[in-house]
């Protein structure tokens, strides 16, 4: 039981927790009140999103010892959807 | 191990030696519909900065009336939950013979997930409270068509959770598949939510 709570999986989850910490430090405003600095503040969150969807599909989803073409797959929708994002953000 | 492994091992290539063999969670069919899922709210995410862009002002006036800490919080309850299902999976693979602990990794995220539907249902209704609707303008239209429908998933994913915790806790042995089908299935409610919150909440 200890050596699941030490496991990759734990790891992992406290790497998510601490980037969704610093998304709700974006959200709390410290640019509030420069909009120049808005469009690389959403970008900087948009890309930690799709890096924490990498590491949920990659560690919890079990994706890293997939068959290789899910793994493709999986590596595909996540740089495709984040580009589409960013690109559909900053057109 | 024997002379006779030893040797074996050494002929096969260094990688093939170190790999274990690949193991699909989950069935392929369940792999299909959750791909396509994940690509029609791909649409949506899309759909909502489009609109985002041709409408700033409404977009972001209507941000400032949403409750960041809710959102952000909820991100990480769906989390906890996450963790909680990865444990049980790690757990029954592992040590088969646990299962009464996995269910109770499973009750947990359950629990996450109806804690979750709670927050959302608040916010919902401080919002309709204050005159905030479907029909407000395109925002609120689609806050609440975007989440809304995440929400959907929400409730399936704990009604998952529930039939897998009910599997565990029975004699009968439990299929190792029903139980990585959820697990995936509520993942991809978490994963879909970990986009959602920076988009609708935070993107300026």
């Amino acid at each position: 039981m200890n050596s699941l709570l030490r496991s990759n999986v734990t790891v992992v989850w406290l790497v998510l927790i601490a980037v969704t910490a610093v998304s709700w430090w974006f959200g709390m405003g410290p640019w509030e009140n420069q909009p120049d600095h808005w469009p690389t503040a959403t970008s900087l969150m948009l890309v930690l999103a799709f890096i924490k969807v990498h590491l949920v599909m990659r560690y919890f989803m079990e994706v890293r010892t997939a068959p290789v073409l899910l793994k493709r797959i999986c590596d595909v929708w996540v740089i495709a959807v984040c580009a589409a994002v960013l690109a559909m953000y900053w057109r | 191990m024997s002379v006779a492994t030893t040797s074996k091992l050494k002929n096969l290539p260094k990688s093939a030696a170190r790999t274990p063999a690949a193991h699909l969670p989950g069935e392929l069919g369940m792999w299909g519909f959750i791909l396509a899922d994940m690509s029609v709210f791909a649409l949506f995410f899309l759909f909502f900065l489009g609109y985002q862009g041709a409408e700033r002002e409404v977009f972001l006036a209507g941000q400032q009336t949403l409750n960041v800490h809710i959102g952000a919080f909820n991100t990480i309850v769906l989390l906890f939950s996450s963790w909680f299902v990865a444990l049980a999976v790690g757990l029954l693979r592992t040590q088969p013979a646990q299962r009464q602990r996995a269910a109770n990794f499973i009750a947990l995220a359950g629990l996450c997930g109806v804690l979750f539907g709670a927050l959302k249902t608040f916010e919902y209704w401080q919002k309709i409270d204050a005159g905030l609707t479907l029909t407000t303008d395109h925002f609120y239209m689609y806050y609440y068509a975007f989440t809304g429908m995440h929400f959907v998933h929400v409730i399936v994913g704990v009604a998952l959770l529930g039939v897998a915790w009910f599997h565990l806790r029975g004699t009968k042995p439990t299929s190792m598949l029903l139980v990585e089908n959820t697990a995936i299935y509520w993942h991809m409610v978490d994963l879909l939510w970990i986009v959602l919150f920076p988009l609708i909440y935070l993107a300026r």
